[in-house]
């Protein structure tokens, strides 16, 4: 028995009257509404999907995405988290023939029912960009941060079979951070740190998630923040604490009561968290672009690079559309000229990396964490510069 | 004369199935702690760690790890290495998704302590009950 109410439309799509991708598309709605008390289900209007990688779906997520795109077709504007490799030029990334095969049908099976194939963790960056306050089913947790807390949006952390679901049928079951008394901090955080680059703000969000976790957080005394320094941050402190929403007074747009409880981060907290995220000696591989580059940041690295020569493997991880907006700019003739590679389509924490490389260099707070536990490399943080300095040595 | 019990929880996932109890003290996590070709429990340290779901009525207090986890319950039940059904204390999305899309029945809200390994467990998807046959 169902106790959320449906609409006319919503019990036709159950019971299959739309097709059998809907069908069973609903059946995860509705289970997931009944479970976590949804009294109903609400239009979407975007959807971000995530377990684009094989590496991570593997031939089970090949299976049921092909089964789905029999006759599923998205409703509302869709796109695609990163996949394992670029989807045009892996052989030059290492990636394997019959790895190459098996991602190209995944990427297939999601064009096949109208998802827009460019894969990005950045969904903001290249058109996925709703107006505040609506309501959305995003998955990727740093992108989910960014949309909850930079941008306004409404979203739970989807995992990838409900977000496509949400994509199938533009519905989502009304719980959690879709309602507003969800969306009130937890907890004050007052900072009083000095915060400067890209990895400032990773290390803040490695700080903060640490002591609080989940808790939703008001924080203050941040005086500025740039949209890069912020995506560093989403990633972080969705990464080490797992909340899909933060309050940052004088930047983030929404309004939250103003809770009780308050810690303090200090610059230790920032040195001790640089310092967790530091424990290589040797580095063979730098990445940079976890969350993907901004516009911006890669016309910084082009200049940075411009007339230099990498001595080691140097990865720029960025959505398809701002690498042919580099290429427009001349950016990607500075980069590659000096050795380093694009890497579209994909990053170092989803790409199959793991025996290839041993200590990884980046920027990313983020980017440590999936190096280490999903390719077991070593770690060196340090700011774009340094990155650079790294790289080219 | 053996004891019945009557467990009620919630509705997770419809259907109707009967097996054998494996019940462990740890979450479990699909995607990497379990090989879906063999059923086997992968995961080093894991109380399970060496033993088949497949066919079990697999009680554990939730989930955890990866969401890919939903999938790899897709494949098992597509190979035939799936549980025959799923029993939580307390579910979360990963369980709950791939119990649905792959048509595991699956309970939670059980007090699992009372389910022992080995026991006969009928699970009822649909009513959210468990009737255990120790």
């Amino acid at each position: 028995m169902i106790i959320m109410l449906l609409t006319k439309e919503e019990k036709d799509m159950l019971a299959g009257k739309h097709g059998n991708a809907v069908k069973s598309s609903m059946n995860i709605l509705v289970s997931l509404g009944e479970i976590f008390g949804a009294k109903r289900l609400i239009d979407v209007s975007s959807v971000q999907i995530a377990g684009v990688s094989y590496h991570n779906l593997g031939e089970a997520g090949l299976e049921y995405l092909s089964d789905l795109a029999k006759d599923g077709k998205v409703r509302v504007l869709t796109t695609l988290n990163p996949a394992g490799m670029d989807m045009e030029n892996w052989k030059n990334l290492g990636i394997s023939p019959e790895f190459a095969e098996k991602q190209t049908r995944v990427i297939d099976a999601f064009k096949r029912m109208g998802v827009i194939t460019t894969c990005t963790c950045t969904p903001y960056f290249i058109g996925n960009l709703p107006h505040f306050g609506e309501h959305v089913a995003w998955s990727e947790s740093s992108a989910v941060a960014y949309a909850n807390s930079v941008l306004g949006l409404k979203t739970n952390r989807e995992g990838g079979p409900s977000a496509l679901a949400s994509a199938l049928t533009g519905k989502t079951p009304e719980f959690g951070m879709h309602l507003d008394e969800n969306r009130q901090a937890q907890m004050i955080v007052d900072v009083k740190a000095k915060l400067a680059t890209v990895p400032d703000f990773g290390a803040l969000g490695y700080a903060i998630g640490k002591k609080i976790g989940k808790k939703i957080p008001l924080i203050r005394g941040v005086d500025k923040a740039s949209v890069e320094q912020l995506k560093s941050f989403c990633a972080s402190i969705a990464t080490y604490g797992g909340t899909a929403l933060f309050h940052m007074e004088g930047i983030t747009p929404d309004k939250t009561a103003v809770p009780q409880d308050s810690i303090t981060i200090s610059d230790e907290d920032i040195e001790k968290a640089k310092k967790d995220l530091n424990d290589a000696d040797e580095v063979d591989l730098v990445a940079i672009g976890c969350p993907h580059l901004s516009l911006k940041e890669v016309g910084e690295v082009a200049h940075m690079l411009k007339g230099k020569k990498v001595r080691k493997e140097t990865w720029l991880c960025v959505a398809r559309p701002i690498k042919r907006i580099a290429d427009q700019m001349g950016y990607t003739k500075m980069i590659e000229d000096s050795g380093a590679k694009f890497a579209c389509d994909t990053c170092m924490a989803v790409a199959p990396l793991k025996g290839r490389f041993r200590g990884l260099a980046t920027d990313s707070a983020k980017g440590c964490f999936y190096g280490r536990g999903s390719n077991a490399f070593k770690t060196k943080f340090m700011a774009l510069p340094e990155l650079i300095e790294e790289a080219t040595r | 004369m053996k004891a019945k019990v009557i467990l009620e929880g919630r509705r997770v996932a419809s259907g109707r199935a009967e097996g054998e109890a494996l019940v462990s003290s740890e979450g479990i996590s699909f995607y990497g702690g379990v090989d879906p070709e063999t059923g086997k429990v992968v995961e080093k340290g894991h109380p399970l760690e060496g033993k088949s779901v497949t066919g079990k009525v697999v009680v554990f207090p939730t989930g955890k790890g990866s969401t890919v986890g939903s999938y790899t319950l897709y494949r098992m039940r597509k190979v035939g290495t799936a549980p025959a059904a799923i029993i939580n204390k307390e579910i979360e999305t990963i369980i709950a998704v791939g119990a649905i899309i792959s048509g595991i029945p699956c309970v939670d809200r059980i007090e699992i302590e009372k389910i022992k390994t080995g026991d006969k467990v009928v699970v009822d998807g649909d009513a959210g009950k468990v009737e255990v046959k120790s």
